[in-house]
């Protein structure tokens, strides 16, 4: 655990990242306090240059809600469905490609069919066609997201799984009367840990990303503020004023690049022998 | 038949080697060669003073155990060094130049035209998008020589030179349809291209078969001797220094600790490590165990066999099946150890999985305590795998990282139902059976060294008491040193707890020393099966014969056995 | 060469059936009866119409039955009727597909072509300052949603310095014909596909970096630095064409996120291609429209991964000969 930190700590580029999305997770844990009026809630006249009024540090927007306060929202809901998204996805891609690799023949071959699938089917476009047919709601995103996100970690375990399987260790457990699944469970898994970590902290970020696209187009949940139905809503009015869509898109830039550059320096500091070139 | 513009360049050096044996003339000085490690490193220089020459015409071998430095000194020859790892000090002196001084660009004129290399892995040395005949022109265009219709009429010529079975098909072809050996051959096909004075050569053997192993080794003699290269040859091996060596040096810990000629190192070593180093080395000698006493089997295999399939499926292309075994008896006797031999794709290992239920057989029985092996499963087959235990190969890959060694020895009794409490009291006790200290139940296995691991997997497979072990190569991922303790440990577990062993190797001289009967296979088929005495000194069949010719050494042995 | 090719296509249907079902299903999943989501849920469809799409596809038969009846529709490229458009799914499509084509075919190619330049360069000058500059560019691409940046794009080059047109496909109006005509595409084209393309050349050059240095460090290269060749000969014939291999399966596999992507950038900049399709769809709630786009774009990325899987043959002999 002190050699990880260690080995974390090397990388600038991660601390940066890890010490940005605290700041962002801090915003988003804070929102209801620092900003207790619905971000929803006209406010102010509309269109309300930054840095005019101290109480409204970023302006107004079109219908003259706060900025500010949509942003530090806009935070919660991407972390939230970034997360939960993701742990949907591990909950589907681990055990099938544990199963895949592991048993092998048929089972592999129809359930990697089935992977192929879904990783040819262009994973935006399913993702609008579910939101879309099943109504915008937190849950059909992160549903949508799953869905489509779920493949790339079924392939990573199947492949860890395949080459782990026939490591020596685990035939010897085989052959030491231990039972399949303890074997899965304690000789094999712990050692995909590393590159499933690695894999889910950019998971996130991308499943950030996929979100406020879908907002973008409107697919957002109407009940919630989120940085991407901010930069549709401000799209038409770009003439008038640039920031309105500069600023949301700033916060996701700097949100899912922080967790881009924790993911590199996990995938540092947890597979020192791949990542020792080119640092 | 050498290239007309290499040779004239330099004059008549092909003349007459004899002269230049008699009178001995160094073509490469290594003066106080220091060549230092990255930090943290295990210690500070990979190679640390050394001063040896090599002279024109003469195989010079450079012996030494991993991590000895052995390699790095040819590598700074070439100036092909891995990153952050640099010479910083000595010299290294090759026709008056000192050449750590060079710089890239002159470096890049010296190599594969002065000096050239061939390296251990034939598998990966060449790219695999390329066809053979362009990255042997490749020699002659790095160096801007010939026209590109000469460069390939020169490949041909040179693919033939080193005997390799239609050259002019095989330059159209790409590395992956051609084996080990071949590759090899290409190696060193564009290493002579330019007729370099030097020629380095890194272990180019160790990854071959025994048979192709005696067959490069003899061309690369060979080669020497038609073109009166100095060749300098770095090997783990003292068999293959017998074989080919005039003079030889011995490295430890990056330095040399004994140089002479082949002769006297190997017969009179004054230095301790080198009489340690020959002393380990198996001897072909199979004398002294009495025959086999005929003991009640305590496994039966009758007519076991077992296929791969590739390829097929639905969107696959033509099926591919290999027969690896193919229909093979024998009986282990109770007390006994019978070697397996063979070289690699003869199917010895998959004998050996199909054995313990690895892989599943496709027919024939595996008899254990009049149980069937081969046909049982579920618990019955966890149970009926208590008494047959296997050692694997890889002191790396066998131990699971993530658990203590004491957990890895205990699971296979706790998952048997033994208390956990009285599990890790046995483990403790199996350490020291082994040779290691009990409290190594709390660390991981990367606190110990390859040989220490391997006495762990033995632990681990004694922990549920097997009647039989089968040991699949379990040995060869070893230095020799360590592998002679780890052989006397094994033949020691086995008296003391009268164990049966299967012993699967490609090392004939290992089998010698520690099998009774030796049975030796040839693409999945049992080629011949006799007492290790018989085998070795009485060979009936013509494959069995080969490989024991092919053992390298082993005609020194027999001349100073007479 | 001819054999693989026919295999791949049954393959490639048998996908496309595959979606072709899971359309299906989802019209049925969706809330409410297939019949009003096919013509669309706001629509101001009468009972009388429903009835009649109903019978139309046989929503009142068992279920297979009505899959079938939809799968044999759209084998003869019956993709349903547009109820709000008042046109057949499959001409609105065909009518769009061109400009998507055109759109994703030159972001795929300026990505690669830029990807793998950037990764090669980077990966030559490992740790100096060009690397970290590369790197670091592709880092914040990789970080960028796709829209955004095209909505920035807009408002710099188009909006502020008025270099480039910010939306559509040509001058409206503009009536230019031949090589002018072509010239006033190309314009209109260098944002949205620039835009496009940019995070996928992040990814390219990521990869091309990394399988780089991963090939360089493999014994063959060793071989040719022992010939003597220099480093770019070396670089060039040895690393990249080794290296390229895993960034053209990659190139395959993210041919399905770059077709995604282009409903985003035709979005912004109002590109009359089947994504904007899309988009348009989306607002109205017309499904049968939104399900013939997801599933002509998922046809799209299939030919765009056999074209990688044949490069991969021809540039792979290990693959060529099993």
């Amino acid at each position: 655990m002190k050699d990880f930190w260690q080995r974390f700590r090397r990388n600038r580029g991660a601390v940066i990242g890890l010490v940005l999305l605290l700041a962002v997770i801090l915003i988003a844990l804070f929102a209801p306090l620092l900003f207790p009026q619905s971000p929803w809630k006209m406010v102010q006249r509309p269109f309300l240059p930054p840095f005019d009024m101290g109480q409204y540090p970023l302006g107004t927007d079109a219908l003259g809600r706060n900025v500010i306060a949509g942003l530090a929202y806009g935070a919660q809901v991407s972390l939230l469905i970034g997360l939960v998204s993701t742990v949907v996805s591990l909950a589907i891609g681990i055990p099938l490609g544990a199963f895949a690799g592991y048993f092998g023949g048929w089972i592999d071959d129809s359930l990697m069919r089935f992977t192929e699938f879904f990783q040819t089917v262009p994973s935006f476009a399913l993702a609008i066609v579910l939101v879309a047919i099943f109504e915008p709601s937190v849950m059909s995103i992160i549903a949508a997201i799953a869905i489509v996100s779920w493949p790339p970690v079924a392939r990573l375990v199947r492949g860890e799984v395949l080459s782990l399987r026939s490591r020596e260790y685990v035939e010897a457990a085989v052959l030491s009367g231990q039972k399949t699944s303890t074997i899965i469970w304690r000789q094999i898994l712990p050692n995909t840990l590393s590159p499933i970590i690695v894999l889910a902290s950019l998971m996130v970020a991308t499943a950030i990303l996929l979100e406020s696209s879908l907002s973008f187009l409107g697919l957002g949940d109407p009940n919630m503020m989120s940085w991407g139905y901010m930069i549709g809503a401000a799209r038409t009015v770009i003439r008038q004023a640039w920031w309105l869509s500069f600023l949301p898109g700033l916060a996701i830039v700097l949100t899912v690049l922080s967790l881009n550059l924790i993911g590199e320096g996990l995938n540092d500091a947890l597979n020192p022998r791949l990542s020792r070139k080119g640092k | 038949m050498p290239s007309t513009h290499a040779s004239a360049a330099r004059g008549n050096k092909m003349t007459d080697p004899v002269s230049s044996a008699s009178a001995p003339t160094p073509v490469v000085t290594i003066t106080d060669l220091q060549i230092s490690l990255p930090e943290g490193a295990d210690r500070p220089y990979a190679v640390d003073g050394i001063s040896f020459h090599l002279n024109a015409g003469e195989i010079l071998c450079i012996v030494g155990e991993s991590g000895s430095g052995k390699s790095m000194s040819a590598n700074a020859m070439m100036g092909l060094l891995p990153d952050l790892v640099s010479p910083t000090g000595g010299s290294i002196l090759f026709d008056g130049i000192d050449l750590l001084t060079l710089s890239e660009t002159q470096l890049l004129d010296l190599r594969g035209k002065r000096v050239a290399m061939i390296f251990q892995e034939p598998m990966s040395a060449l790219n695999p998008l390329m066809r053979i005949d362009d990255q042997i022109a490749e020699v002659y265009e790095a160096h801007g020589l010939l026209t590109p219709s000469e460069r390939k009429k020169r490949a041909i010529e040179l693919l033939t030179e080193v005997g390799i079975p239609e050259p002019e098909k095989a330059a159209r072809a790409y590395p992956f349809q051609l084996s080990g050996g071949q590759r090899q051959r290409v190696v060193i096909a564009m290493a002579l291209a330019l007729e370099p004075d030097v020629l380095i050569a890194d272990e180019p053997t160790t990854a071959l078969d025994v048979t192709t192993q005696a067959q490069i080794l003899h061309l690369i003699a060979d080669l020497q001797k038609r073109h009166g290269m100095a060749v300098m040859f770095i090997t783990h091996d003292f068999g293959v220094v017998a074989e080919i060596a005039d003079r030889v040096a011995v490295m430890q810990f990056g330095k040399i600790v004994e140089e002479g000629t082949a002769k006297e190192v190997l017969d009179h070593p004054t230095h301790d490590y080198t009489r340690k180093l020959i002393a380990a080395i198996p001897t072909l000698h199979t004398g002294d165990a009495s025959a086999p006493i005929e003991t009640a089997p305590a496994l039966e295999v009758i007519g076991l066999t077992k296929s791969y399939r590739s390829g097929g499926g639905f969107f696959g292309g033509p099926e591919r099946i290999v027969h690896a075994v193919k229909d093979i008896s024998f009986k282990l006797g109770t007390g006994e150890t019978l070697g397996v031999v063979g070289e690699s794709g003869s199917g010895k290992s998959s004998v050996g999985r199909c054995l313990v239920r690895l892989q599943n057989p496709d027919a024939g029985s595996v008899l254990l305590d009049g149980e069937d092996m081969a046909h049982l499963s579920g618990e019955k087959l966890r149970t009926a795998r208590k008494s047959i235990q296997m050692i694997f190969q890889d002191p790396f890959a066998s131990l699971n990282p993530r658990s203590k060694v004491g957990r890895i020895i205990a699971e296979g009794p706790i998952a048997h139902g033994t208390p956990s409490k009285q599990a890790y009291a046995r483990a403790a006790e199996l350490l020291e059976l082994v040779g290691l200290d009990p409290s190594a139940i709390d660390r991981y296995p990367h606190e110990f060294s390859g040989g220490q691991r391997q006495r762990i997997g033995i632990a681990r497979a004694l922990a549920l008491e097997p009647k039989i072990i089968i040991a699949d190569e379990a040995v060869s991922a070893l230095d020799v040193s360590i592998q002679a303790q780890v052989l006397d440990l094994l033949d020691d577990l086995k008296k003391k707890l009268n164990l049966s062993l299967v012993f699967i190797t490609h090392d004939l001289r290992v089998a010698a020393q520690i099998c009774d009967r030796i049975a030796v296979m040839q693409r999945g088929e049992l080629v011949e099966l006799g007492t290790a005495d018989e085998i070795f000194n009485a060979p009936k069949q013509d494959y069995t014969r080969s490989l024991i010719e092919a053992i390298p050494g082993r005609q020194r042995e027999l001349e100073a056995a007479s | 060469m001819l054999r693989f090719i026919a295999l791949r296509l049954v393959k490639a249907a048998i996908i496309l059936i595959a979606i072709v079902t899971l359309n299906f299903f989802l019209i049925h999943a969706a809330p409410g009866d297939p019949a009003a989501v096919m013509a669309g849920e706001a629509g101001a469809a009468d009972e009388l119409f429903l009835q009649q799409l109903r019978e139309q596809f046989g929503l009142d038969q068992p279920l297979l039955t009505q899959l079938w009846l939809y799968l044999v529709g759209v084998v003869q490229l019956d993709l349903g009727f547009s109820y709000r458009q008042q046109m057949p799914v499959a001409e609105l499509i065909g009518a769009r597909l061109p400009a998507t084509l055109l759109l994703t075919g030159t972001a795929f190619v300026i990505s690669i072509v830029f990807g793998t330049l950037a990764g090669v360069m980077a990966s030559a000058r490992v740790g100096k300052w060009s690397d970290t500059l590369i790197s670091t560019t592709a880092l914040l691409f990789y970080a960028t949603p796709l829209y955004w940046v095209a909505l920035m794009a807009v408002l710099l080059f188009s909006v502020q310095f008025n270099w480039l047109p910010g939306f559509g496909y040509e001058t409206v109006g503009g009536n230019y014909e031949g090589f002018a005509r072509v010239l006033d595409i190309a314009k209109h084209l260098v944002l949205p596909a620039t835009t496009l393309g940019l995070f996928f050349m992040a990814v390219y050059m990521r990869m091309t970096r990394a399988s780089m240095l991963e090939v360089s460090t493999l014994d063959f290269v060793k071989t040719a630095r022992a010939k003597g060749l220099k480093k770019s000969v070396i670089q060039r014939r040895h690393i990249f064409r080794n290296a390229m291999l895993p960034v053209l399966t990659l190139a395959g596999l993210q041919a399905g996120q770059l077709v995604g992507g282009a409903v985003l950038t035709e979005t912004v900049f109002a590109w009359p291609g089947i994504g904007r399709l899309m988009f348009e769809a989306l607002a109205q709630r017309d499904y049968n429209v939104l399900l013939g786009v997801f599933f002509v774009s998922a046809a799209m990325v299939l030919l765009f991964n056999l074209i990688t899987d044949i490069l991969y043959r021809v540039v792979d002999p290990r693959i060529r000969a099993s």
